[in-house]
């Protein structure tokens, strides 16, 4: 059995073992981020209710331990039972797609984000393009499921949606454009490596502002609370899905936790030196200074924990306040930080004290 | 003015408020798991609602109709007759559960302590005119209870 595996695999050529492994691998990756969001969606149950006092989902057991730990199962079976109701005047190809074209993105980001300095499904040099394209596609799905519903409730959750999305697109862009001045690359990988050293070495001490207005756009760019006016349950409804019902709608529950996931992971990667270890340089050559994707995965978990703790604490903002803070502070703020960056390079402080990329 | 903008940009409200909710994370939950735990109760609770009858079993209930009358809701129905040993007796005792909003006045205006709120809370339906409590289901409560009922009202009794 694994001599035939091993004999198909050497008759492969070099570009269908590459193939064969991107595929293996982004399945791979796929079923973890599945799981991932199945365990995230109870965690936030959990430190939310922590948070109000109450103890969150303890019922369903595995095995009849870990309370609460089969309520995600459970969860997913209930939606896959449930009838997909299509309202009568929807555009049923639309209606039908537009989950999908939520998810898509999501999912596909993937490809870029380093895992450690090898584990990468692609080490694209303009990975950081690539990310910033996708994650403005996922707003597609929102509108189109907006649109397609045929609801006014829908509609107007899409066309909100739609407005936040652009003003805090160029925010995380600004932002992003920081972390490209500091790193010299837009090569996700190549943004860890200029991290290197400790934690005061990564991009999060000299680009707190823009760590500050990415993480905030990051939260309005997954529409989650305080900027989830696309949803607003007490004023839409349910915003862009009020129809949508049974897996439909799963896939769209799907989509937003992956894309908290992605942005936790983006967050890492571009402020708090991916895989890197924060006590590299300060513990010699002990094992927490080593780098390795355990510290990428836990500083995802921290990232993730803000997310739950944002929407335990603030209120949802009004509409109009959203579009203030989206155009006339973070924007500006991110401009600001840019001239300090320029000028922060140009008298050669924090990383421009490191040799540029391009000199060697 | 330029204090509040400091403020804004510093986002400290916002991390008061983040401090607020970590604090409350990790203190004790109030939750109770419910089947297995219960909150105590108070002996004036007022719950399912049973009809006494004297040790020498005796209905208690003299048809007054006092609880009738004090009723805000108007859940409870009563026709009275002339029992075969001389005294006045109730030949129907309705009470609506579905209109009743447990205010105990019933139970305070009763002069012999016939009507009683007791401590059952856990009890449902499952057809259509089962929320009418007759005299009997009422008296039924009240001889299976009888031993907290008599326990609450002599806990009760000091304060009265």
């Amino acid at each position: 059995m694994l001599q035939s595996i091993s004999d198909t695999w050497n008759s492969l050529s070099a570009y269908g073992q590459h193939t064969v492994w991107t595929t293996v691998w982004t399945l791979a990756i796929t079923i973890v981020l599945i799981l991932s969001v199945a365990l995230l969606t109870l965690w936030e149950r959990k430190v939310i209710g922590w948070m109000q006092l109450r103890r969150g989902p303890n019922r369903v057991r595995v095995l009849g331990m870990f309370p609460g730990l089969g309520q995600p199962f459970a969860d997913v079976v209930k939606l896959l039972m449930k009838e997909v109701i299509i309202p009568a005047k929807a555009n049923k190809f639309l209606f039908l797609l537009a989950p999908m074209i939520t998810l898509i993105p999501a999912f596909a980001a993937w490809a870029v984000v380093p895992l450690s300095a090898t584990v990468v499904v692609s080490k694209a040099n303009a990975g950081l393009l690539y990310l910033l394209s996708l994650t403005s596609m996922g707003v597609y799905g929102v509108i189109i499921a907006g649109w397609a519903a045929n609801s006014k409730y829908a509609f107007l959750g899409a066309m909100r949606s739609a407005a936040q999305m652009v003003a805090y697109e160029i925010a995380m862009g600004f932002a992003l454009v920081g972390v490209i001045i500091a790193s010299q690359s837009l090569n996700l990988g190549d943004i860890v490596e200029r991290q290197q050293g400790g934690f005061l070495a990564w991009n999060w001490f000299w680009l707190f502002p823009l760590l500050i207005v990415y993480f905030i756009s990051g939260v309005a760019e997954t529409n989650r609370a305080p900027f989830d006016v696309a949803e607003g349950e007490s004023e839409i409804v349910a915003g862009f899905h009020v129809e949508y019902s049974g897996i439909a709608f799963a896939l769209f529950f799907l989509a937003e936790y992956a894309n908290m996931i992605l942005i936790s992971a983006l967050t890492a990667v571009f402020f708090f030196g991916g895989w890197l270890s924060p006590f590299a340089g300060y513990l010699g050559d002990s094992a927490l200074a080593q780098p390795s994707i355990g510290w990428l995965l836990f500083k995802i978990f921290i990232a993730l924990f803000f997310f739950l703790w944002f929407r335990a604490t603030f209120p949802r903002y009004r509409y109009d306040q959203i579009m203030r803070l989206g155009w006339k502070v973070l924007i500006p703020v991110t401009i600001v930080w840019i001239g300090v960056e320029m000028v922060m390079a140009w008298y050669k402080v924090g990383p421009w004290a490191k040799t540029a990329l391009w000199a060697h | 003015m330029a204090v509040n903008l400091v403020k804004t940009l510093l986002l400290t409200e916002l991390v008061q408020g983040m401090g607020v909710t970590l604090r409350n994370f990790f203190s004790t939950k109030y939750t109770l798991n419910y089947p297995e735990e219960k909150t105590p109760q108070s002996p004036r609770f007022r719950g399912l609602h049973a009809q006494r009858r004297y040790p020498n079993g005796q209905e208690r209930c003299i048809a007054c109709k006092l609880c009738e009358a004090v009723c805000p809701a108007v859940c409870i129905t009563i026709d009275s007759e002339v029992a075969p040993d001389g005294t006045r007796r109730t030949s129907r005792y309705d009470i609506d559960l579905f209109k009743c909003i447990y205010c105990g006045f019933c139970e305070e205006a009763c002069p012999v302590d016939a009507i009683v709120l007791t401590r059952i809370h856990e009890y449902h339906m499952e057809h259509r005119g089962e929320n009418i409590m007759s005299k009997d289901k009422l008296l039924a409560v009240g001889e299976r209870y009888e031993a907290m009922i008599a326990n609450d009202k002599a806990a009760d009794a000091p304060y009265r």
